[in-house]
């Protein structure tokens, strides 16, 4: 038992409460919600610690045994989300503090964003499936007012259809634990995975795997995405970044959970369906993102062609593949905050979300441009940048296995998005301007500030990729040998 | 006592189904309530129907029932319910705004919106 | 008709309020063993406000209730809050709860325990919630 695991949710969670009383105070808002989110980053790093030196820490709520109670654990993989997730939170909130305006902070802004961390910390850490549809309740619910903040009439549409189709995947997600419920009396993860070890994956049970698939592919926007450009587009530039970065990345921790630990008995069906899902939405992904001429649609359809890159890993399941889908999502998470984050500061610089009437940025604001240009050159996975590692491992994960075609998708989706990120910065940074400069530099400097720790740490994380590799290995031996995972949920 | 259950789940999700379908606002409310309703029922459903005391000790009572789904259906409830009026509250405000409750109309107006701009 | 000059609805709904709100208080305190608890008293309590609200207008509601909802409901959820962290100062697993017996004058020997406490918060956030959605939509007639 170890009471610091529950830390992650605690502590964003108090904070929501407590910024709720102070909602008419901005300074005092902003500050002890930047306090928080940093106190976070320190706790996820002394859990990531203790992890490292004493294995797997669990903690069960209120004192009941594992499978009858909720159980929470930390293992490598969840704490490495929780850790970038943290870090994530933190520089969006600075990046907030200019970027959005009062009107909005004043709306509980900081509350909410609180409250949709808390969900997300809850999601990676707990080891229950019914708790992980409250922790994805707890996040969507905050995510739907974060998106409709501001009512404009594009937001209104918008979260109208994302709120539908959130509440029509949970309902399936209720259905798909009543089923499991049924087949295996059980909810726990750990002991969800010993039950369908011993009596085998039977027909039903994959039946009801599928359908959790669907039900995590919905929010994690594997092949079935069309919500998500336009949803991800409506909210202003700090809060896509928290989505882009965080809410698909959820469903994408959820789904590999679930497919490595419990329901990966019958590779050849689900993995199959999962593979074939990914290369689609691979292709989809990026012939959207080719195809488009605003900003954060483009940056919506990056963030699908990800999310079907790692869903390739999980095709692919062996352990080098799984091992550079850690590292991926790890690198995923960060870079993907920050191109949302910049694409912001383009968009109030130019005025504009359309890419062919901007123009020029470079010769006034250089330092965006190269930014974004390196922020581009990571999502592509150049080597010295936090991209190449992941990549490389889930491709050559992938020809250990024979998948010839999945490794071709990847290599594909690296040239989409190449050209989808260049197409960016050609039309909005070179050439001549096309209309005056709206925002004032001093203010972007502020918000390039914010986004700088971001930067850094993708490079930071390519560069020194060896030493970060032991974290990812411990990760993904729990994530290839399930053993690991229940034997620590039932040592005590 | 299973069979009408799954009966009434069966028709909850299709009169569920058929109202997301259909173009008014506050239907697909409805709808989607309807659903959760449905999933409810299965839930408790799928624990096996019978009638029996709360499973607590001292209570002189042999038979008991499964807590748990019933746990998780108050859960998901006072969610739904949380989702349904946020949904209901939005709707509203929606309507304020487009001046519709239509889903159909509410994007035409966006494409042509959109068509303006170009 | 008016609205809020139903004086039968009025009249009737001034006492029928209070024992709705007793029942909710009956619900919530027999919630530790058999069915009730603070979510269906909550939502109980916010029913009979509703109650009033009908029956005569927002603004009275208002007025009897001087209180702003959202704050009840930041009330609530930090009690509840509180009472599940309660239990990591005494080094217990979160959510852990306690009870004991104690003699009370007037109820006598009386269980009591620190689920109550978490149960309150969700009873505040409840009535907080409820009330906040109800007035948000009722303000703009």
């Amino acid at each position: 038992m170890n009471n610091w695991v529950v830390a992650p949710l605690l502590i964003p969670l108090f904070t929501a409460v407590l910024l709720i009383f102070l909602h008419n105070k901005l300074k005092l808002q902003r500050w002890i919600s930047l306090l928080s989110s940093l106190l976070n980053v320190a706790v996820a790093i002394f859990l990531m610690v203790q992890v490292r030196t004493t294995g797997i820490q669990t903690l069960n709520m209120s004192g009941w045994a594992p499978p009858y109670g909720i159980v929470l654990v930390a293992d490598m993989f969840a704490v490495l989300l929780v850790l970038a997730a943290s870090i994530v939170t933190a520089c969006c909130l600075w990046y907030s503090f200019r970027g959005i305006d009062e009107e909005r902070e004043r709306h509980y802004f900081y509350s909410l964003v609180h409250f949709m961390i808390a969900g997300v910390n809850g999601s990676f850490l707990t080891g229950d499936l019914f708790n992980l549809f409250v922790c994805f309740e707890l996040m969507l619910m905050s995510s739907y007012a974060l998106i409709v903040l501001g009512g404009t009439k594009r937001q209104f549409r918008e979260t109208l259809h994302y709120i539908l189709i959130n509440v029509l995947s949970s309902t399936l997600f209720v259905a798909s634990v009543a089923y499991l419920y049924g087949a295996t009396g059980t909810l726990n993860l750990a002991h969800l995975s010993m039950r369908i070890a011993e009596s085998g994956q039977t027909g039903p049970i994959t039946v009801v795997s599928a359908l959790l698939l669907v039900v995590f592919s919905v929010k994690a926007g594997l092949f079935l995405f069309f919500w998500l450009p336009g949803s991800y587009g409506a909210p202003p530039a700090a809060i896509s970044a928290l989505f882009g970065a965080l809410l698909t990345k959820v469903g994408m921790y959820a789904l590999i959970r679930t497919f490595t630990l419990i329901f990966y008995h019958e590779v050849q069906v689900t993995h199959m369906l999962i593979g074939t899902m990914a290369v689609a939405t691979i292709i989809l992904g990026g012939f959207g993102a080719v195809s488009q001429t605003n900003v954060n649609r483009i940056l919506g359809y990056n963030v699908i062609a990800s999310i079907g890159f790692i869903s390739l890993a999980l095709a692919v399941s062996n352990e080098d593949a799984l091992k550079g889908a850690v590292f991926y999502l790890v690198h995923d998470m960060i870079v993907k905050a920050l191109l949302f984050l910049l694409a912001g500061i383009l968009v109030a610089e130019t005025g504009t979300e359309r890419i062919n009437r901007m123009g020029g940025v470079l010769s006034h604001s250089p330092l965006l441009g190269w930014m974004f240009l390196i922020a581009s050159l990571a999502v592509v996975g150049i080597p010295p940048l936090s991209g190449f590692p992941g990549k490389l491992l889930i491709i050559q994960g992938s020809l250990e296995n024979g998948q010839y075609i999945v490794a071709a998708a990847g290599v594909l989706l690296t040239l989409m998005l190449l050209y989808s990120l260049i197409k960016i910065f050609i039309l909005g940074f070179w050439g001549k301007a096309r209309r005056p400069r709206e925002a004032h530099w001093k203010q972007s400097r502020k918000l390039l500030l914010a986004s700088a720790p971001l930067m850094m740490l993708i490079i930071l994380l390519g560069v020194f990729a060896e030493p970060v590799m032991p974290y990812m290995q411990r990760a993904a031996d729990i994530l290839t040998d399930p053993s690991i995972y229940i034997q620590a949920v039932f040592k005590e | 006592m299973e069979v009408v259950v799954a009966v009434i789940v069966g028709v909850l999700f299709a009169v569920g189904i058929y109202l997301i379908l259909t173009q008014d606002l506050l239907r697909i409310v409805l709808g989607t309530s309807l659903l959760t309703h449905a999933v409810h029922l299965l839930l408790m459903a799928m624990s096996m129907l019978k009638t029996g005391a709360a499973p607590l000790l001292g209570r002189g009572k042999e038979e008991f029932v499964d807590p748990l789904p019933q746990a998780l259906i108050l859960t998901s409830i006072v969610i739904n319910f949380g989702i349904t009026a946020f949904f209901l509250v939005l709707s509203y405000r929606a309507y304020q705004k487009l001046d519709t409750t239509d889903m159909d109309r509410m994007r035409s107006e966006s494409s042509k919106h959109r068509g303006r701009r170009r | 008709m008016p609205r809020g000059s139903d004086v039968f609805l009025q009249n009737i709904s001034k006492i029928v309020v209070f024992i709705i709100l007793a029942f909710a208080l009956y619900l919530f305190f027999t919630g530790h063993g058999s069915p009730g608890g603070g979510f269906i008293a909550g939502l109980m309590s916010a029913g009979a406000l509703l109650l009033l609200a009908l029956a005569y207008d927002i603004e009275t509601v208002r007025k009897v209730i001087p209180i702003d909802f959202k704050i009840v409901t930041a009330v609530g959820l930090l009690i509840a809050l509180c009472g599940g962290t309660g239990s990591l100062l005494f080094g217990e697993p979160f959510l852990k709860h306690a009870f004991g017996y104690f003699q009370l004058p007037l109820l006598g020997e009386t269980e009591l325990h620190t689920a109550l406490i978490f149960d309150l918060g969700v009873y505040l956030a409840v009535v907080g919630v409820t009330m906040t959605i109800l007035l948000t939509i009722g303000e703009d007639n």
